[in-house]
């Protein structure tokens, strides 16, 4: 009788509601929030922060424009916001690359190992995964700073007397969040490398290709599906990053997540904070969206 | 003699990876090493003490908001692993339903999201409570913790559940054991290693959580990583290398042990 095929669908009808607790502490503390968020962005500004309750486009029109405050039609684009918008994309693209350049031997070095070494390598690129991000970009800091290892290593050799001031640039940032997000590069690569069937690369050769020959058309088209999804997976924090930019960047080299916060906090415009916090969703979603229709393309040329 | 033809080397490729993996290390070996200097620099080495360590113990801040974070770990992710049990038993091995997708969409949430969008959502929000209820508590904060914790303790159990022998329950149900006690006895047991990494992650990952923190925390509510990301912007001794290294072990501790139970499975 357990093996009735009925019983599973007959008791799906209650079942679900086991996941009800769960569902309403994630309504209560994530999709209900954010719902607000969408609503604050149409509000207006309150005086010491907060929000009066009077609809206004006015955030999502400061968003990307400024009015001139003595001539208010005289409309010009917004050059702070889109310079940390841009500087957002760029820098995650920037982040994505240098990620995918490195990433992609390691995980070729961790997939050729022998099967008893794998685990090993494997647990080494997973570690600085799980390890606070925050202590990760401290580490970078101290890399970093004007008196930091780098600085006194190449002071110490000669080749500098004055130390490179390194902290607050864009170069800091890139570093720390390619540091910080490589292994979400390495694992979705090795994942697609340790499926693939070696044979194909021993047919290549066998077939006198060069190795740079089998690398573009034999490996790089079959591991495509890793980095995708490594792709997308560093990019998706990067662009929403906080703490690296913050940390690394400071007050000038703002990205989007910085700019967000600063409205609920010195700006005090928490409309105009949600209006950003929507842009940062929307990018995230339209680069999700952009990786299920590959993905979709990847699978159907396979199946087709 | 020629080396034998690998099929698998691509030139370059090995020094790529280990420039990769010294690049990862480097500066985190670089960090634990300078946390034992005896003077005050992180890059001028002045012989080995734990003066930084005694300072960490017996700075009563840096107590105060370490008992605070292991205790929110503690208590969110806890919570999480019970609700996220119940979801995962509610949403695996079913049929496909309606509003499964609105089910797996609000779940994934918190991983969709970038943190510093949750964040200022749960701003408001909280920002609205506290005054409308008066009350300022730690409440807060082990709710949003518990909802960022629950899809990481969700994906191990929904994980655990779906590769599991299903014939054991039936042969449970056949000998008329009653729902409830092929649950208990068979399902439960069965899920333990599932429920202890689901467990793990959210403790990790609500131990990491800086920017939620940041944003909800009431004064005085700072968190060991909320306290750091303040104590980053002055000048900082090797204290914070010794906070950083005890923080680092403890982590690797929760991250290995992990491992060996995933690892078991089957």
């Amino acid at each position: 009788m357990a093996s009735d095929p009925n019983q599973q669908t007959e008791r799906h009808g209650w079942k679900w509601l086991l996941s009800a607790p769960a569902l309403i502490v994630l309504v209560l503390a994530a999709s209900g929030p954010l719902m607000i968020v969408v609503l604050y962005s149409f509000l207006t500004p309150g005086n010491m922060g907060g929000v009066a309750w009077e609809f206004s486009t006015d955030a999502w029109f400061r968003v990307f424009f400024r009015r001139d405050i003595f001539d208010p039609d005289n409309v010009t684009v917004n050059q702070a916001h889109l310079a940390v918008l841009w500087r957002s994309v760029w820098l995650s693209a920037q982040t994505t690359v240098i990620c995918a350049v490195l990433g992609f031997p390691t995980a070729w070095f961790i997939a050729t190992r022998p099967p008893s070494q794998r685990t090993v390598w494997l647990f080494l690129i997973t570690i600085p995964f799980w390890t606070n991000l925050l202590i990760r970009t401290f580490a970078i800091q101290e890399m970093l700073r004007n008196n930091g290892t780098i600085n006194t290593a190449l002071m110490w050799l000669g080749v500098i007397n004055e130390p490179i001031p390194m902290m607050f640039t864009d170069f800091a940032v890139l570093l720390g969040m390619a540091y910080v997000f490589m292994p979400l590069m390495v694992l979705p690569l090795y994942a697609a490398m340790d499926k693939m069937d070696f044979r194909l690369v021993e047919a290549g050769y066998d077939l006198y290709a060069s190795r740079m020959a089998v690398l573009r058309h034999v490996i790089l088209p079959l591991v495509k599906p890793g980095f995708i999804a490594g792709s997308i997976l560093v990019f998706i924090p990067s662009i929403g990053a906080y703490v690296t930019p913050r940390v690394l960047g400071g007050g000038q080299k703002m990205m989007l997540g910085n700019l967000i916060a600063l409205q609920f906090g010195q700006g005090r415009n928490w409309p105009l904070g949600a209006a950003l916090a929507m842009v940062l969703l929307i990018i995230t979603i339209t680069a999700l969206v952009l990786y299920l229709r590959a993905v979709n393309r990847q699978e159907a040329k396979r199946d087709g | 003699m020629a080396r034998q033809f690998s099929i698998t080397r691509l030139p370059g490729f090995g020094a790529i990876a280990v420039l990769t993996f010294v690049l990862l290390y480097l500066p985190i070996i670089i960090l634990v090493v300078f946390s034992f200097n005896a003077n005050q620099s992180q890059s001028i080495w002045g012989g080995f003490s734990l003066r930084w360590y005694e300072a960490a113990f017996q700075n009563q801040q840096v107590r105060d908001v370490s008992i605070r974070s292991l205790w929110l770990a503690l208590v969110a992710s806890g919570i999480a692993t019970v609700l996220a049990t119940l979801a995962a038993l509610g949403t695996t091995r079913v049929s496909r339903f309606k509003g499964q997708t609105v089910i797996y969409a609000l779940i994934n949430q918190p991983l969709m999201v970038p943190e510093v969008v949750t964040g200022i959502a749960l701003l408001i929000v909280v920002a609205f409570l506290k005054v409308q209820t008066g009350y300022t508590g730690m409440g807060y904060l082990v709710l949003a913790h518990t909802a960022f914790c629950i899809p990481f303790a969700y994906l191990p159990i929904r994980a655990r559940l779906e590769t599991m022998d299903h014939t054991l329950e039936q042969a449970a149900a056949d000998l008329y054991a009653s729902h409830f006690k092929a649950f208990r006895y068979i399902t439960l047991p069965l899920l333990v290693p599932g429920i202890l990494a689901g467990f793990m992650l959210g403790f990790v990952v609500s131990l990491d959580t800086v920017v939620i923190t940041e944003f909800v925390k009431s004064a005085g509510q700072d968190t060991l990583p909320t306290y750091m990301l303040g104590q980053l912007r002055r000048a900082v001794t090797p204290e914070m290398n010794a906070i950083a290294t005890l923080f680092l072990a403890l982590s690797l501790c929760v991250v290995t042990l992990f491992f060996i139970v995933t690892s078991k499975r089957g």
